[in-house]
């Protein structure tokens, strides 16, 4: 039996991360769904990249490691592959996991590699000062954008979901308690979970766009937030500059590369 | 009281979250000051603060 201690090094917080930082939040509903799913600490393998969300694996007491910037899900698919028993958690920034490696994301999505993709998406890249990402809304201020971005942003979610991922979800960092849900589910479909989660930067993002402390940056991004089943009666105006949140996919259908490679190594060798 | 909440003083940095989202008032905080477990014996162990806490530093446990 094991227990939420068991899966965090206790000895190494305070953390580094900023107050009222979602990250935090992110790593405290990792720790409680694993702790939730009984997965043996040395069975869990926690893959980031470069970022604030990539210090990360400096906390939790299961087997972590820190790939180039962007190539979490590179990794990740190499160590998913070669030791199939383990659960990978791929924890990505905005900057990390759709900016500079966007390209990882889609290919993963889209062949489907058994592993689970936490995004946490605070609208810009926090540790280098707080430049503007793709998914940085249009109009917003940011290091980079001093008068406001003239670019569109990406919809994560709806571009994995186009990508074919069999799993994906959004919610904000607030919403604990369907975070958690969200993982274990994404950890227990076979294939690429992913999920999305709004996180408040209230050190860059949140002091250039005036959205106050992180209470009320949390409330904002809250307010942003639309469930899915009400969002099917909303005209798009009403849905501009907002984000659709709840279990967007969910699919059995497709098989896993993982599973059909196997599949494939067995056929070929019984010849 | 139906809860036992422990507070790792250490860890916490101050943000706000659990005083701002507790339904029940629990907390207290000063700008600039780590937060106070005012009024303990008005907590239903909801265990919303433990879980979103930023800085892990909240434990409710339901007596």
């Amino acid at each position: 039996m094991y227990t939420y201690n068991d899966y965090i090094k206790e000895e190494k917080l305070p953390h580094i991360w900023c107050a009222g930082c979602g990250n935090g939040i992110v790593l405290n509903a990792l720790l409680h769904a694993l702790a939730d799913m009984q997965i043996p600490p040395e069975e869990v393998v926690i893959v980031t990249g470069s970022g604030c969300l990539a210090r990360l694996v400096t906390y939790p007491n299961t087997s972590t490691i820190k790939m180039l910037h962007g190539r979490v899900l590179a990794g990740a698919t190499g160590i998913k592959l070669a030791n199939p028993n383990l659960k990978v958690f791929c924890l990505m920034g905005d900057g990390d996991g759709a900016t500079i490696g966007g390209n990882h994301l889609i290919h993963c999505a889209r062949r489907n590699i058994d592993v689970t993709a936490i995004i946490c998406n605070n609208f810009n890249y926090g540790m280098t000062g707080g430049q503007y990402s793709a998914t940085t809304p249009y109009g917003a201020i940011t290091t980079t954008s001093r008068y406001g971005l003239v670019e569109e942003n990406f919809n994560m979610a709806e571009l994995v979901k186009a990508c074919g991922a069999p799993y994906v979800a959004r919610c904000s960092a607030t919403d604990v308690l369907n975070l958690r849900k969200y993982i274990i589910e994404a950890t227990q479909k076979k294939g690429f979970g992913f999920i999305e989660v709004l996180s408040a930067c209230v050190t860059h993002y949140g002091k250039n766009n005036k959205m106050g402390d992180a209470p009320n940056m949390m409330r904002q991004i809250d307010s942003m937030c639309v469930p899915a089943a009400r969002a099917k009666n909303m005209t798009e105006e009403e849905l501009a500059g907002k984000y659709i949140t709840g279990k967007l996919v969910d699919r059995n259908d497709l098989i896993d590369f993982g599973t059909s490679y196997q599949r494939l190594r067995e056929e070929v060798t019984a010849k | 009281m139906k809860a036992a909440i422990t507070l790792h003083e250490k860890r916490c940095k101050g943000c706000g979250i659990c005083a701002a989202f507790c339904p029940r008032r629990v907390y207290d905080i000063k700008p600039g000051e780590k937060v106070t477990v005012a009024r303990p014996e008005d907590c239903i162990a909801c265990r919303m603060c433990e879980f979103r806490c930023p800085d892990l530093a909240l434990e409710v446990t339901k007596l």
